[in-house]
């Protein structure tokens, strides 16, 4: 099933999502990590994308991967999984794109994000394999908390694959223990209780949430979900060590494809604009903590 | 509620981690998992507390209307006798019937514990998904019945071709959202229901509507349901003093079915068949055949078999019954189809037309489209036994909302 042989070559597992940290901290800054849906609103636009983040000022990328029923999704990453879908996009064809990103880039960390029945039907061994050699750093599986999380957890760990964990604002303090344990790479905080793009956490929520986390992990914290501005993404890194932008580069995209929806020849300077200026509010937050 | 099971029972599912086999299990957004596991405490807590199973009793008898009789179907027995052609095959054939249930189906069974469940764990705002639409009644009818809010996420495409429920659920004071993401129908409604639940986990409860989703809904719908099960062994027993040969029952999500089922598995001796829907055939696209032409995967918060094609994208289901256009099954049907205790065939869509009019003239009785496709397995089976057999349907739905599809099929201008 799987669209790669493993006669094509494997790109080394370097823990690029450990030095890419490491790298910013010794910078006193945050990390700005946006989000590209894989095959959005096509495969060439999507990889031209992805190709000009880190130009752009993006220091880790999660690409997601297109679902038929993406259930922790609101409306903007929903259509553009549909236009994904339609346009032939699959979570091998996710892995060939960071296939290609990796012949010109070997050090920004890729994280893959999405739901967890492509992976099984792709099958749980060959993906790790694949997604490891095809030069992917990190997965986040929205929908496998971590008491499900055994099958991808234990191959993903022998493939150097780091299986990133979500923590909420309705994670107690009991639970938060086990949601951490065995989790590696870095913590994603969902900073709302909400489906993507759609409500965002005051500042006071967070700087209440963040330092609650911190007591229980060494890993970085990138928060995501509801980060839309620049002023947003600076609060965020000023608090945590990454803000994650999803929505509101998928909206940006979507509203600038034509009425077939289609990309236009200003479609993709006008997503990597949007990222620069995230990426200058991001390096110009002075880390605090 | 159950009798306790023994050792080595095929009642004793799911396990501590909500699975029955490799089946079920809990997969759903970090931000959903605190609130499920306090449903499943609290139901836990309220299924072990006699006041609280007393209450849902009362609501059962005095409200619903149960028991619902065990009909014997003189004329369909002597039709599908005729039909064998020979003097000693014809097995007798009883309708459970719970179309006689106050608001029509067998769903208020389920909708009136979980809500009881959600008045203990102090949530005013209830929220459902529906694709007939009878789910969706039956939760607005218990939430006005409790004064409780009431949301019921619906397809766009069923809230156009169910809209006389759609009225019924607004006269009971119910907001329903029709969902227009995916294809508008039910598996779109599911995702939506759970999206506004992740967004309103504090004062929420997801009444869900069938034996599927993540654990305990599975067990806790399908523990509701069983009251199903349970009225009709002690009623066949009664009228034939023996077990049944063979139950049938349609099979969408499956909580009708696993009612029904679940109480008899141990009997060995009972053949058990879920009925599929078979849409315009099973070797077509267009069927909602999860466990004979899917494989097992995640949606919804459970492992299970679903429709999908090879790269794990989930497929749109397709049949004449809007309950069982679902590309999914409830878990514990998975498990019981590959350990091989129940048999799943399927019913096409021609099947159960000819079935809904054949019971129509020949009993009186206009069933569901749902429970149509059971009756279409009937007419197959009973030609098929001895004449001191019997077989039981379970007749889960009336079929008053299905008219005006059943006449649009027929050519027919209301």
């Amino acid at each position: 099933m799987s669209a790669s042989g493993s006669t094509q070559e494997c790109f080394d597992r370097k823990g690029r999502i450990a030095a890419r940290f490491a790298k910013l901290k010794a910078e006193g800054r945050g990390a700005l990590m946006p989000f590209v849906e894989a095959y959005d609103p096509d495969p060439a636009t999507s990889m031209a994308l992805l190709r000009g983040l880190p130009g752009a000022g993006a220091d880790l990328i999660e690409i997601g991967v297109p679902f038929s029923d993406p259930m922790a999704d609101g409306p903007t990453i929903q259509l553009a999984a549909q236009r994904a879908l339609k346009a032939g996009g699959s979570l091998a064809g996710a892995l060939a794109m960071v296939r290609d990103f990796r012949r010109e880039d070997d050090d920004t960390p890729i994280v893959l994000m999405g739901y967890l029945n492509p992976i099984l039907s792709y099958g749980i061994e060959s993906f790790c394999t694949e997604a490891a050699c095809s030069g992917v750093d990190g997965l986040i599986v929205v929908d496998l908390p971590p008491e499900e999380a055994a099958e991808l957890a234990v191959p993903a760990r022998e493939q150097g694959l780091d299986l990133i964990r979500l923590v909420a604002p309705t994670t107690d303090e009991e639970r938060l223990p086990r949601v951490l344990e065995g989790t590696s790479g870095f913590i994603y905080y969902v900073s709302i209780a909400g489906v993507t793009g759609t409500r965002s956490a005051t500042r006071d929520a967070l700087a209440d949430a963040i330092p609650r986390l911190r007591r229980h992990t060494d890993l970085p914290i990138a928060i995501g979900f509801g980060i839309r501005s620049p002023q947003q993404a600076a609060e965020a890194v000023q608090l945590a060590d990454g803000a994650v932008v999803a929505s509101a580069l998928i909206a940006t995209l979507a509203d600038c494809l034509d009425e077939r929806g289609r990309a236009r020849p200003d479609t993709l300077r006008r997503v990597l604009d949007q990222v620069r200026e995230l990426a200058e509010a991001v390096r110009g937050a002075r880390v605090t903590s | 509620m159950n009798q306790q099971p023994l050792p080595n029972s095929l009642r004793q599912g799911p396990d501590l981690r909500g699975r029955f086999g490799e089946f079920g299990g809990r997969y759903v957004a970090e931000t959903l998992m605190p609130v499920i596991q306090e449903v499943e405490q609290a139901y836990n807590a309220a299924r072990n507390d006699p006041a609280f199973m007393a209450e849902w009793r009362r609501l059962l008898k005095d409200y619903v209307g149960r028991p619902s009789p065990l009909w014997l179907c003189e004329r369909l027995t002597a039709h599908c006798a005729a039909e064998s052609g020979r003097d000693d095959l014809g097995a007798r054939i009883y309708f459970k019937r719970e179309e006689l249930n106050h608001t029509g189906a067998h769903k208020i069974n389920a909708v009136l514990g979980q809500i009881l469940l959600a008045r203990r764990m102090g949530k005013p705002r209830i929220i459902a998904e529906t694709g007939a639409g009878q789910h969706g009644v039956a939760t607005a009818t218990a939430c006005a019945l409790f004064g409780l809010k009431c949301v019921v996420y619906m397809g766009a495409t069923d809230v156009e071709r169910q809209a006389p429920n759609v009225f019924r659920m607004k006269l009971l004071g119910a907001e329903v959202i029709p969902v227009t993401s995916g294809a508008g129908t039910l598996k779109d409604a599911m995702n939506d229901a759970m999206r506004d639940w992740v967004a309103n986990v504090a004062d929420t409860y997801y009444c869900i509507g069938t034996v599927a989703g993540p654990a305990p809904f599975p067990q806790m719908v399908r523990d509701f349901q069983c009251v199903i099960g349970e009225e009709t062994r002690q009623q066949i027993l009664a009228a034939e003093g023996r077990l049944p040969d063979a139950l049938v029952c349609a099979v969408g999500g499956g909580s009708s079915a696993m009612g029904l089922f679940h109480p008899f598995l141990d009997d060995k001796d009972v053949a058990i068949y879920g009925v599929e829907a078979a849409g315009r055939g099973m070797d077509t696209a267009e069927h909602a055949a999860s466990l004979n032409r899917g494989r097992p995967g995640v949606l919804h918060g459970n492992r299970t078999y679903l429709l999908q094609d090879g790269d794990g994208q989930i497929q749109e289901a397709h049949s004449i019954s809007a309950g069982l256009d679902y590309p999914g099954i409830g878990p514990e049907h998975s498990w019981l189809h590959e350990i091989g205790r129940v048999t799943y065939v399927g019913a096409t869509d021609d099947e159960a037309l000819a079935a809904f009019q054949l019971c129509s003239r020949l009993e009186g009785i206009i069933p569901a489209l749902e429970s149509a496709h059971g009756l279409a397995h009937v007419l197959k089976l009973a030609p098929t036994l001895r004449r001191d057999q019997t077989i039981i349907l379970n007749l889960s739905g009336r079929g008053d909302k299905d008219i005006f599809t059943v006449a649009k099929h027929l050519g027919e201008q209301l």
